[in-house]
């Protein structure tokens, strides 16, 4: 079997978030940054399969040369080699990110595509199905499960509201993984030291060919501001209390 | 120039969310055109015709025994076929887990964008506002040929309500063959039953960490309890085993939309707002004045919860007595 993971390197999570000069962006300057973790889970998940079905793992990734980096982090945990997908500044719209990981991934014939079931940073959650789409395979989302039948895989799902639900796929397949299913594993010293043996194919962006530039625009990135209007209560406990019941009586006619 | 709005159902009742999906294309009509919706089941019968009560000028009606369950396949395949046909230069799906699994797809098909999980939309300059960092930043996009699909947050805008008279529907002949289908879903299933359904509730009280101890929560029962209200709670109320699962609000529980909300204690992590954003009227009773939760609130009050919520419930009773 041949898996293919998709990791993205996103800014860790308590990086200070500055918006760069154009005020449509972030200002990278002094970002540090980490896997991606609904992409760690995927990883986790493609690594536990490997070592139950045997066969080849390969981590694709897109972004600046930062992304060795996460690159090899998953190849100390066990990914075989990777592919990264070079470019200066990484495309800010979903569709025109899958068409690049898709090219990459088309080549490469697997028979699982994994990824996150979105990113930390855009959080679009497009990628594994747009992956899906472009490289004409059947999907499942937000998987918690997944049982391998020969040519085929059984999944489960999870639904809103507690509700879940399996579906049944012929491989080749791609499966967005739920966060939190499995516990991550480390990378051990002897996983750190093979990993710089491993082979990174680097790709250029602007080599690949995909159709199409990227479909939207970002007018602006900006601080969020307060959406509501409030209104601070002062006084004692009894004093909040007594406007408070005021507000129940009157305006939202609750009491 | 028009819109067309995917409603979405589940076990013969239309989400909420569709019809918040509809106001954000009703928002729109002005710059977008004609607002439609689409109904996409077998034999929905009523359920297609009260969908027509809602404001769209028409509801188109996608009926096949391949799309009676949903699966990413049948419905992109219906839904492309529609909208090849319409031609709108507005999709707008409503931000749920089904259309996460299938929008991106239908999108891609007519290479178009899909803007996700869109929070505000702006007529004028047509751009469309979504969060980044999980709540952190906004960003403000636009289709760069001015025609895309997106989908729209739970509660970021007010579900338009039903009129007395249904509107139109109109049928839309689909051509499916099972071989197109490639995923064989089964009956989905609950792990644990549930038997709260917090979204029929008109009052909200709902307590996080800030209750401190599971014996404390004495305290907002008396209060849920004068009010009538519902108790919820916040995700690690319920990690910790202190509240049923089935009580918890957030995107890992359930979505809510009380004419009031009382968050009690509750710092007001994205993912818990994400629950709320439905609510008439917040108020937020925490000890931390940065807390986040006064961001969303109407009305707060910074102070000791032990203080304030029982001269509340007190406050209560005397006014209903």
């Amino acid at each position: 079997m041949k898996f293919i993971v998709s990791v993205k390197q996103v800014p860790s999570r308590d990086s200070a978030l500055k918006i760069d000069g154009n005020g449509t962006g972030l200002d990278d300057s002094d970002l540090t940054y980490e896997m991606n973790e609904p992409d760690a889970y995927a990883l986790e998940e493609a690594l536990q399969l490997k070592e139950k079905l045997g066969g080849e793992l390969v981590v694709v990734s897109l972004g600046p040369a930062t992304v060795t980096q996460t690159i090899r982090e998953a190849l100390a945990k066990g990914a075989d080699r990777a592919i990264h997908i070079q470019t200066e500044r990484a495309p800010s719209d979903a569709l025109a990110i899958a068409r690049l990981l898709a090219k990459a991934i088309a080549s490469e014939a697997p028979d699982f595509v994994l990824t996150g079931l979105q990113s930390d940073d855009l959080g679009f959650g497009q990628t594994g199905v747009l992956l899906a789409e472009l490289l004409g395979f059947p999907h499942a989302t937000i998987v918690m499960e997944v049982e391998p039948q020969g040519d085929s895989v059984r999944v489960k799902r999870e639904l809103e509201d507690g509700w879940f639900q399996h579906v049944t796929m012929p491989l080749p397949v791609v499966l967005t993984i739920q966060s939190g299913i499995k516990r991550l594993r480390y990378a051990t010293l002897m996983g750190i030291k093979k990993a710089k043996a491993k082979e990174i194919r680097v790709l250029q962006a602007s080599e690949l060919d995909t159709a199409g530039a990227s479909p939207t625009e970002t007018v602006r990135v900006y601080l969020p501001e307060r959406s509501k209007q409030l209104q601070l209560l002062s006084g004692d406990p009894k004093q909040i209390a007594h406007q408070l019941v005021e507000m129940l009586r009157f305006e939202a006619r609750a009491i | 120039m028009s819109v067309l709005v995917v409603f979405e159902h589940r076990a013969g009742k239309w989400n909420r969310m569709s019809f918040e999906a509809l106001t954000a294309g009703l928002n729109l009509r002005d710059v977008f055109g004609d607002v439609y919706g689409v109904a996409i089941g077998h034999n929905l019968g009523e359920l297609a015709t009260e969908a027509s009560r809602y404001g769209a000028q028409k509801v188109f009606v996608l009926d096949h025994a391949l799309v009676a369950d949903y699966t990413p396949d049948g419905y992109s395949l219906a839904l492309e076929s529609l909208i090849g046909q319409v031609e709108p230069d507005l999709v707008i799906f409503p931000h749920t887990y089904q259309a996460r699994d299938y929008a991106p797809k239908v999108a891609a098909r007519f290479g178009k964008p899909l803007v996700s999980d869109v929070i505000g939309v702006n007529g004028n300059d047509k751009t469309f506002v979504r969060q980044l960092f999980q709540g952190k930043l906004n960003s403000e996009l636009k289709f760069a040929d001015g025609s895309g699909f997106i989908s729209v947050q739970a509660g970021a805008f007010r579900a338009a309500e039903p009129g007395a008279q249904p509107g139109a529907v109109e049928p839309f002949e689909v051509s499916l063959d099972g071989s197109q289908i490639r995923s064989k879903p089964e009956a989905p299933f609950r792990e644990a039953q549930r038997s709260v359904d917090l979204n029929a509730a008109d009052v909200i009280v709902s307590v996080g960490r800030g209750i401190k101890e599971k014996e404390n929560l004495k305290v907002v029962e008396e209060l849920a309890e004068a009010l009538g209200a519902e108790l919820a709670a916040s995700r690690p109320i319920c990690d910790n085993g202190w509240l049923p699962m089935e009580r918890q609000v957030g995107s890992s529980g359930q979505t809510v939309s009380p004419k009031v909300y009382f968050a009690v204690g509750i710092s007001g992590a994205i993912q818990h707002l994400v629950g709320i954003k439905g609510s008439k009227t917040i108020v937020a009773i925490n000890k931390d004045e940065n807390a986040p939760i006064f961001e969303s609130a109407d009305y707060g009050a910074v102070g000791d919860l032990f203080e304030i919520v029982p001269a509340l419930t007190e406050e209560i009773k005397k006014a209903k007595a």
